[in-house]
């Protein structure tokens, strides 16, 4: 288990790394916090002809909110996501998130934007960037483009950003008023790939009837998916049973294809009534 | 007043050195050395039709590709079949590198070495193997079922059947008056110690010697397998264990090709080459064990007692069966634990399969037979409608039944007879220390809280220190320091303390002046090896009888220089006194000095010891019945193993949605007789306890039709984290000394493991009214469980 | 292809010159390269945790670093946690008093983890000791004695 050969590149500034992306062409890869990508190009499972090291990138080490956007740059680590004070208030899904992503060890090295990149259906940051409807700026010799969640997740292991690209940052929205989150998963040990999990977003109209509710799926299907349950929330028990009948899980190792669909309902249920709570929580404290 | 050491719970002497960093494992050691990677089966069955190295002879860093073609002599033969027994009637093992065919995924196909193991892992990668695949044989219902071979030669995949009985079992089964017919099935899991297996060659051209070292459970056998293999003299082979990473079994087995063959590279090669297994080859090339279907036909009284028990198991054994037949063995026999079976039949069939070798993993086939009694005794309870303790209470052999003969042959040979132990003793404090009794108001409770929780026991007695023999080799050197050595191999059990506390004890010395060595063939060349829970038994006893030969030379050497009845004399810290005589003392370097009749004075000290200093003219130097230096050298080899035994019990909780099983509590009684050091015996019950608890809801092998691991790594074989343990694992002991070793002790080893998958599955059945017949049980699996309940 | 790249690595302190090629683990860099054997491989994919190591005091796993991508950052291993005099450091200390080793293989990246967790959490709970070892696999002691350590380790040093 080590890795074959690659040409190795570490730029100091953003634009060098994009050249350098342009001029390699396919075959390299970017290496950002490598907690997934080291272990597949030491099993040999990944071939890249270069690795693209954007660890000396200070540019993109930030986490900041912006207006009603939360923005975290490329080299922003997921342990300093986590304990970012300003961006885990204005968005509480990030930490509810973020401290369920592998163990905290992984969390000091690997980074947000890497792992929506590498868009692993059981990623708890691509559910979070679905849920909430976020994006990805990423930058290429031919410029910049932002590519939303809905565009970005092609498939396991494979979103939008093209080999000379260069992811920059994610943006997410902060929470709105009278809103809540969630985030529940099931997982065989801690720190392990969810079997199950669900990210939830409540909004609540000022008599507090639910205004809008979707749930984010992790490990149920090829990219995250993302289930509009607005009419069901008020009742979590009934969106639980909603969002069963919709998912279309497959089984594994770990779990039948219709363990994790019940999965899926407990979990709508447990993450929906956390996130009303909380959506409720937060409408009496603006009230 | 000296302390006295045994007994007590002091740190180990291990610890600074490996907490420093400073430890010396495999790979810690031979940098120099050249690396050695292997090319491994992708199939589970195939022939080999062609293997073409030539896009690898330019990578940088090649020095030798070798293919089975290449292996002289010996080396070209099968493997050794290390544990022969009469029924092994189809025995097959593999050849160090695959000469015509593959027998599961990762079976070694050639050797590469190269300057590092990158650059090895570069050529291996280059070297085209072609296949042409065979069906494979997974599982126990497809080699029972035959459609396929694993070997041309083997009918029905059968290695081996074995019956034992005693009484008659029919007649038995015939009268009783309830009768019940069980299923049971434990999966495959494996030792997976931390560090992997690793083998380093020099070989010295010009001394002819070869050195080796070898993260093993034997380096005794190891020695003696390559010099046989490479037709050396075994005194020019000297094997050396290093620090081990852990063991749990799975290095137990040798020679593993890579141990014959990089010796065999080196002295080719002229140059130091080393392997280092890494984790994936570790799961594809490392032996696996538990998997075993069994079915059992029990009959019983009214009362629950047991009349007659009829067991029959498959036991799947891998491609290849080197290490024999002691995990059915060992399953045949020790699954009747703590109890009197009536009459008693068990017969199993040892299978061939395309998977990987299986070897004894702590435990050794004891974890499954206490499945199946445990499944069997709850069973009984259920249909009589009696406490599940009643039923195991009148079912055991009493105190005053031992020594206790079962009628049966054990794995080493020798009758099944209990040394001593007091199950009724014990299962009442293990009742005391869970609450047994009280559990009913605390299911209430949790119940009316919409949570569900369960009780489980599990019972079990284990055949600790098995033969053949283990010895000790002590030297009271003119210092006064105290040199130890045994031949058996450590991995982390603390053997240098512990050995060191009998030691100090046995010669009066502070403990700090005994060092003890082991596992290293150029200090000790007799030996069997760590397995078995016999390292404490065996070498711990050998030992003390070597440092009481020492210490009765010690005694009339001494006796002689102070003109003093060697009876009147005592050693304390390290001083021969007369006892009741004060000033009357000699240190023991000093009667070392005097032990060896010296011509030369290497120092000022051992001038009292040249020719015209001592010694009486009319005697030689030497007497005749006697040899000079202050040391002992003995050896233990008991009769038969002693038996350990416990109990434990477990209360979980089980999420009404999610199916998820926590551990609340986690109780053991334990016996293995006097301790030692009573903190080394709780951790190797705190480790064992959670290799039980992943042996029940999280480790197995999960192997496709294919013959592909399909969890071949730590993300998806769920070895648990600290997360996954029960937070607190509460302990009793019971201390009945085993009659068989002039310590008393037993073996502890392996306890902790065996009774976990019966006890847990006793507390999820318990908590959820469902009974379970296989494990490891997964969440998913017991929400398919609730769910077929349901549904009828 | 193997191209030697020219790197200065700071480890426990010391600037360690090295011509090494890109895909040299950090983990294999500092056992073979630099001869610091106390870190040790166990899955080389990054879930076990024996090769640990502190990265300008973070833990993070040495397996899933390149040696080049260090360049510049404080690297801490086992061998440079004890105290300057050359006692054992509080958390060594404790995992002695506690029996917190039994094969030693995996000790210590539980040693440079809990290290860095005691500094971020001092006082820690039982519970938190728990989580502050969540990542590290150990398959001798069953943890018992670990968490203990931890919370021994938390109490010297206080």
């Amino acid at each position: 288990m080590k890795p074959a050969p690659f040409d190795y590149r570490r730029p100091e500034q953003v634009d060098s790394a994009v050249e350098v992306l342009g001029t390699l062409g396919s075959g390299a890869k970017v290496l950002a916090g490598g907690q997934s990508l080291i272990p597949l190009v030491s099993m040999r499972l990944a071939h890249p002809s270069a690795l693209v090291d954007i660890n000396r990138l200070r540019e993109l080490d930030y986490v900041r909110v912006d207006g009603d956007v939360v923005r975290i740059g490329a080299l922003a680590r997921h342990a300093r996501v986590l304990a970012d004070p300003a961006a885990g208030a204005a968005q509480p899904l990030l930490r509810q998130a973020l401290r369920l992503v592998a163990h905290a060890t992984i969390r000091n090295r690997g980074t947000t934007v890497g792992s929506i990149v590498h868009a692993d259906p059981a990623g708890e940051m691509t559910a979070v960037l679905a849920l909430l409807g976020g994006s990805l700026r990423v930058r290429s010799s031919r410029g910049e483009r932002n590519v939303t969640a809905g565009e970005l997740f092609l498939g396991p292991l494979e979103s939008d950003v093209r080999d000379d690209e260069l992811a920059v940052e994610a943006a997410l929205p902060v929470l709105p008023p009278s809103s809540g989150t969630a985030f529940v998963e099931v997982s065989r040990r801690a720190g392990d790939y969810a079997v199950c999990g669900v990210a939830a977003f409540v909004r609540l109209k000022d008599d507090g009837a639910v205004a809008a509710a979707r749930c984010a799926y992790l490990s149920v299907a090829p990219t995250p998916l993302v289930l509009e349950l607005t009419d069901q929330a008020a009742d979590p028990r009934a969106a639980g049973e909603a969002a069963r009948a919709q998912v279309q899980p497959e089984a594994d190792l770990h779990a039948s294809a219709d363990y994790r669909r019940a999965l899926a309902g407990v979990l709508t249920e447990r993450a929906l009534t956390q996130a009303l709570a909380a959506a409720r929580a937060s409408g009496a404290a603006a009230a | 007043m000296s302390t006295r050491w045994f007994g007590q719970p002091i740190p180990r002497v291990e610890d600074e050195r490996l907490l420093r960093g400073a430890g010396a494992y495999l790979d810690d050691l031979g940098h120099d050395a050249l690396a050695a990677a292997f090319v491994r089966s992708p199939h589970a069955h195939a022939r080999i039709t062609d293997v073409d190295v030539s896009a690898a002879l330019d990578v940088e860093g090649l020095v030798a590709i070798y293919t089975y073609d290449d292996l002289p002599d010996r080396l070209a033969e099968p493997l050794p079949l290390l544990i022969p027994h009469p029924t092994l009637t189809h025995g097959r093992t593999p050849y160090a590198l695959a000469r015509d065919k593959v027998h599961h995924v990762g079976a070694p196909v050639a050797m590469v070495v190269a300057e590092d193991r990158y650059l090895a892992e570069d050529a291996a990668e280059r070297i085209a193997v072609r296949y042409e695949p065979l069906p494979a044989v997974v599982g126990i219902a497809a080699a029972r079922a035959a459609a396929h071979l694993v070997h041309e030669d083997v009918p029905g995949n059968l290695a081996a059947r074995m019956t034992q009985s005693t009484g008659d079992v029919d007649a038995a089964l015939a009268a009783a008056p309830h009768v019940l017919s069980l299923d049971l099935a434990i999966e495959r899991s494996a030792s997976t110690p931390l560090e992997g297996r690793g083998v380093l060659a020099r070989w010295d051209a010009e001394a002819r010697r070869m050195r080796i070292w070898s993260s093993t459970q034997t380096s005794t056998g190891v020695r003696a397998a390559v010099a046989a293999k490479l037709d050396l003299p075994l005194v020019d082979v000297d094997v050396i264990t290093p620090d081990v990473g852990g063991g749990f079994g799975v290095k137990i087995m040798h020679p593993w090709p890579e141990e014959v063959l990089v010796p065999w590279a080196a002295r080719l090669l002229a140059r130091p080459v080393k392997f280092v297994e890494d984790r994936r080859e570790h799961f594809v090339a490392s032996a696996h064990e538990r998997g075993q279907l069994h079915s059992v036909r029990v009959g019983f009284d009214d009362d629950g007692r047991l009349l007659g028990l009829d067991v029959r198991f498959w036991h799947d054994h891998g491609a290849f069966i080197p290490y024999g037949l002691i995990v059915p063995i060992i399953t045949s026999t020790q699954l009747l634990g703590p109890y009197k079976p009536g009459a008693y039949r068990v017969t199993f069939d040892s299978l061939y399969t395309n998977t990987v070798i299986v070897t004894p993993y702590r435990g050794a086939g004891r974890p499954q037979g206490v499945f199946v009694m445990e499944r069997v005794m709850d069973a009984i309870a259920r249909e009589l409608g009696l406490d599940r303790t009643t039923v195991r209470e009148r079912n055991f052999i009493e105190p005053h039944e031992m020594p206790y003969d079962h009628g049966l042959v054990f794995q080493d040979g020798r009758p099944l007879i209990y040394d001593s132990g007091d199950f009724p003793a014990s299962l009442a404090k293990l009742k005391q220390l869970v609450g047994w009794d009280d559990f009913e108001q605390a299911r209430e409770t949790a119940r009316a809280e919409g949570r569900r929780i369960g009780i489980g026991l599990a019972c079990y007695v284990e055949g600790t220190g098995v033969g053949p023999y283990e010895g000790g080799h002590v030297v009271i050197e003119t210092s006064g320091k105290v040199k130890v050595a045994t031949g058996l191999t450590s991995q982390g059990q603390g053997h240098q303390t512990v050995f060191a506390q009998i030691v100090a004890d046995e010669l009066g010395v502070p403990l700090d002046d005994v060092e003890v060595v082991t596992g290293d063939t150029r200090r000790f060349g007799y030996a069997v090896g760590t397995f078995a829970s016999r390292a404490a038994v065996m070498s711990g006893s050998a030992i003390a009888l070597a440092a009481r030969a020492a210490k009765e030379k010690a005694l009339r050497v001494a006796g002689d220089a102070l003109e003093a009845n060697p009876d009147d004399l005592e050693i304390v810290d390290g001083v021969v006194r007369v006892v009741g005589a004060p000033g009357a003392e000699i240190s023991l370097g000093t009667v070392a000095v005097l032990s060896n009749p010296l011509r030369y004075a290497f120092d000022t000290a051992a001038q009292a010891a040249t020719q015209f200093a001592s010694g009486d003219p009319a005697k030689p130097p030497v007497p005749e019945d006697d040899e000079p230096g202050l040391e002992g050298r003995d050896y233990f080899s008991p009769m038969q193993s002693t038996f350990a035994n416990g109990m434990h019990a477990v209360v979980v909780e089980t999420d009404p949605d999610t199916a998820e099983v926590k551990i609340l509590r986690y109780c053991v009684v334990h016996d293995c007789g006097t301790l030692i050091n009573p903190r080394i015996v709780e951790g190797q019950i705190h480790g064992g306890v959670a290799q039980g608890v992943a042996g029940a809801l999280y480790e197995r092998m999960a192997y496709d039709d294919a013959g592909q691991l399909q969890n071949a790594s730590f993300m998806d074989f769920l070895m648990p984290y600290a997360s996954e343990v029960p937070s607190s694992v509460e302990i009793d002991h019971l201390e009945t000394p085993s009659p068989m070793n002039p310590l008393g002790i037993k073996g502890a080893g392996e306890a902790g493991v065996i009774p976990g998958a019966a006890a847990i599955a006793s507390a999820i059945e318990d908590a959820e009214g469902i009974v379970l017949t296989s494990m490891p049980i997964s969440p998913s699996e017991l929400w398919e469980l609730r769910r077929s309940k349901e549904t009828g | 292809m193997s191209e030697l790249i020219d790197v200065v690595l700071t480890v426990n302190g010391v600037p360690r010159p090295l011509s090494i090629p890109a895909r040299r683990l950090l983990s294999d860099c500092l056992r073979h390269d630099l001869r610091l054997t106390g870190t040790h491989v166990g899955c080389e994919h990054g879930v076990c945790g024996a090769c640990t190591v502190l990265v300008d005091g973070l833990p993070m796993r040495s397996c899933l670093l390149l040696a080049v991508s260090v360049e510049g950052n404080d690297i801490t291993t086992v061998e440079g946690l004890a105290e300057p005099d050359g006692a054992l450091s509080a958390v060594q200390q404790a995992f002695r008093d506690c029996h917190g080793l039994q094969c030693g293989f995996c000790t210590p990246g539980f040693l440079t983890t809990v290290t860095a967790g005691l500094r971020d959490n001092p006082d820690p709970d039982e519970q938190q000791a728990r989580d502050m070892i969540g990542g590290n696999l150990c398959r001798c002691t069953g943890y018992q004695n670990i968490v203990r350590a931890v919370l021994r380790a938390a109490e010297l040093a206080r």
